[in-house]
């Protein structure tokens, strides 16, 4: 570049503003899992996010898939044609995902991602460039989210910058229930309605308790009252309904009997079955 | 020497390997979160999809599956049905997944899937898998706060009985089955891979007010708990539809044996008489005559399937009892404090 020559550097801004991405566990899962299965010479892996862009600028990441890929020191070849087919099929079953862009194992940006960025700004708009680092180096996995940004000198376009967007997991609530499983490594059996019931009736505790303990603490002096948290507190405790003892202890009770009405129902259903079965197996053709 | 070797050879290759009984099918959390994924955003259409695992020894692991698109019209489809199939598997298999079926998954509204169906299904993919699974999941219970998903199989003595279509009373008899041998529920175990595990522990956010799911302590299970009833009724309804079935049966048997007898005595006289007349005693049977037709007997299979609904129906409403009395013991000592 000429010295006396003063062009300024660009940074166009992305033409829909991308303020951020969620990203489902699934996901996660999915690529922790072709990671695993990867090939033997392969360092990592590479693929496809499926998702949508919601209304207010966030993307969505729903699904994805693998795509297998050959890498070397220059160049990146990916299986365009193994990405179309695998595009093809997920379509037919859900018509809604569309691709939103792309991730890749291993921690940070390589040179090769450009080019690869590149390639699936040809399908979409404005890709996001998922990192998940399954080799922990940082002592933790870390998940980011990536946009890509041209930087332009002039009219010349020099090269595409990588701005990290804020990322979030997020959670259907059916996922959540069975988040405990699948967090450990081998869960013996699935638990059963008041298992379920029970752990999240110790969390509720759990939670009282702290409150508790810092309501204490708040009025033993030994930490600084924070008038928000303290409204907070006295807004949840007033919002108990406030019912007189006979009219709350008189719905209880209905439906208390309520409930002891459908089991006696369905323990009578079952009775009858009982009795329906053994009477037409029985019975005897003379 | 050689004939002792032959034998030998014989002997092995004559004593079949005895297939170890399936007794757990163990998922990965891969899996899981796929068909519930696939269920919830279906819901409340039914949707069905493939599993992909290995099948070893007494365990059946399930690694992978894909959804099956919806059926619109059953015109062109069957043969896009297939190439899909055929174009996943063939891509899974690429970048190495276990691309070996090893049975179905779908999901269901309050458990109502025992129909014909699902063992015609069952049937047709035992044909071609030694050991097959269907994997059910219910999308509208686990709003309710559980993780409804059961594995289930046809039991070997049932499926002998439907391959020969005969539901007669006896034969059930000589069997020993009753409705409750019609489906096998397998347990499940899940597995995560080390570094899956690893990653939910790190992601799942920290402060524990997060992680408590309030759903479970929803009140109003009132909506989910008429339906169930709803559905247990129109099953009695049938139920009582079939035992009316059987009670014309016996009556109509009955009715057609006293028919029988009567023209039986008829005959008998009427061959006296010509005995006595010197002429040829006419025979004694007369497969012309329709009171002599056998009539057949109903089938018990759709009341064993209707049976097994209402159970299950039945189990349904105990278990959501069993919460809802949590929760009001729960409520009561909130007041009371």
């Amino acid at each position: 570049m000429a010295a006396g020559d003063r062009t300024v550097l660009q940074f166009n801004s992305p033409s829909s503003a991308i303020l951020s991405a969620k990203v489902h566990p699934l996901v996660i899962f999915n690529i922790c899992d072709c990671y695993v299965r990867r090939p033997d010479q392969a360092e990592r892996v590479i693929g496809t996010l499926l998702g949508s862009v919601l209304p207010d600028g966030t993307v969505d990441i729903r699904n994805s898939y693998a795509v297998p890929h050959t890498e070397s020191a220059e160049q990146v070849a990916l299986d365009i044609e193994y990405h179309h087919n695998m595009l093809v099929s997920h379509q037919k079953v859900n018509p809604k995902e569309v691709i939103v862009g792309w991730y890749s194992t291993g921690l940070g940006v390589t040179g090769g991602s450009a080019l690869i960025q590149d390639f699936y700004s040809r399908e979409v708009p404005n890709p996001i460039h998922l990192t998940v680092d399954t080799g922990f180096r940082n002592g933790e996995g870390t998940v980011k989210a990536f946009v890509s940004v041209n930087l332009s000198l002039g009219d010349r376009q020099l090269a595409a910058q990588f701005q990290e967007i804020p990322l979030d997991l997020c959670m259907v609530e059916a996922e959540r229930v069975g988040f405990d499983i699948l967090k450990k490594t081998a869960v013996d059996k699935l638990p059963n309605d008041l298992e379920g019931m029970e752990v999240t009736m110790g969390r509720l505790l759990a939670l009282i308790d702290d409150v508790y303990k810092y309501v204490d603490d708040v009025v033993e002096g030994r930490v600084p009252a924070d008038n928000n948290i303290g409204r907070f507190i006295a807004e949840t405790v007033a919002s108990l309904p406030k019912l007189s003892p006979p009219a709350f202890d008189k719905l209880m009770n209905d439906s208390l009997q309520d409930q002891l009405l459908l089991l006696y129902l369905s323990s009578i259903a079952r009775t009858q079955l009982g009795l329906a079965e053994k009477l037409n197996t029985a019975a005897q053709i003379l | 020497m050689a004939s002792s070797m032959a034998r030998s050879f014989l002997q092995v290759a004559a004593t079949e390997e005895v297939a170890s009984p399936l007794r757990v099918v163990q998922i990965e959390g891969l899996v899981i979160l796929k068909i519930i994924k696939h269920c919830k955003e279906f819901s409340p259409a039914l949707v069905t999809g493939q599993l992909l695992g290995l099948d070893v020894g007494s365990v059946l692991e399930v690694t992978n599956c894909f959804p099956f698109p919806i059926r619109e019209e059953d015109e062109e489809i069957e043969a896009d049905g297939a190439n899909y199939q055929l174009e996943m598997m063939r891509c899974l298999r690429e970048v190495n997944v276990d691309n070996n079926t090893v049975g179905w998954y779908q999901s269901t509204i309050l458990g109502s899937y025992q129909t014909v169906e699902l063992i015609e299904t069952f049937m047709n993919y035992q044909e071609n898998i030694r050991r097959c699974v269907c994997i059910i999941y219910d999308p509208s219970r686990s709003n309710q706060g559980v993780l409804a998903l059961k594995a289930l199989k046809l039991s070997d003595s049932f499926m002998e009985l439907y391959r020969a279509n005969n539901f007669t009373g006896e034969k059930l008899r000589e069997k020993n089955l009753s409705w409750v041998d019609i489906f096998e529920e397998i347990p499940i175990q899940v597995s995560n891979s080390a570094l899956i595990s690893a990653f939910m522990t790190e992601l799942e956010s920290d402060t524990p007010v997060k992680q408590c799911d309030y759903d479970r302590l929803q009140l109003s299970t009132k909506p989910y708990m008429e339906r169930n009833v709803e559905f247990l009724i129109e099953c009695m309804d049938d139920l009582s539809m079939e035992q009316q079935k059987f009670q014309f049966y016996y009556r109509s048997l009955s009715r057609q044996q006293a028919q029988q007898q009567a023209w039986l005595q008829k005959r008998r006289t009427e061959n006296m008489a010509r005995k006595a007349a010197g002429e040829e005693p006419l025979p004694e049977e007369d497969p012309s005559n329709p009171i002599f037709k056998p009539i057949p007997e109903p089938s018990r299979l759709e009341s064993f399937l209707v049976t097994n609904q209402i159970a299950n129906y039945c189990n349904q409403i105990n278990g959501v009892a069993g919460q809802n009395f949590n929760r009001l013991y729960l409520m009561k000592s909130l007041h009371d404090n």
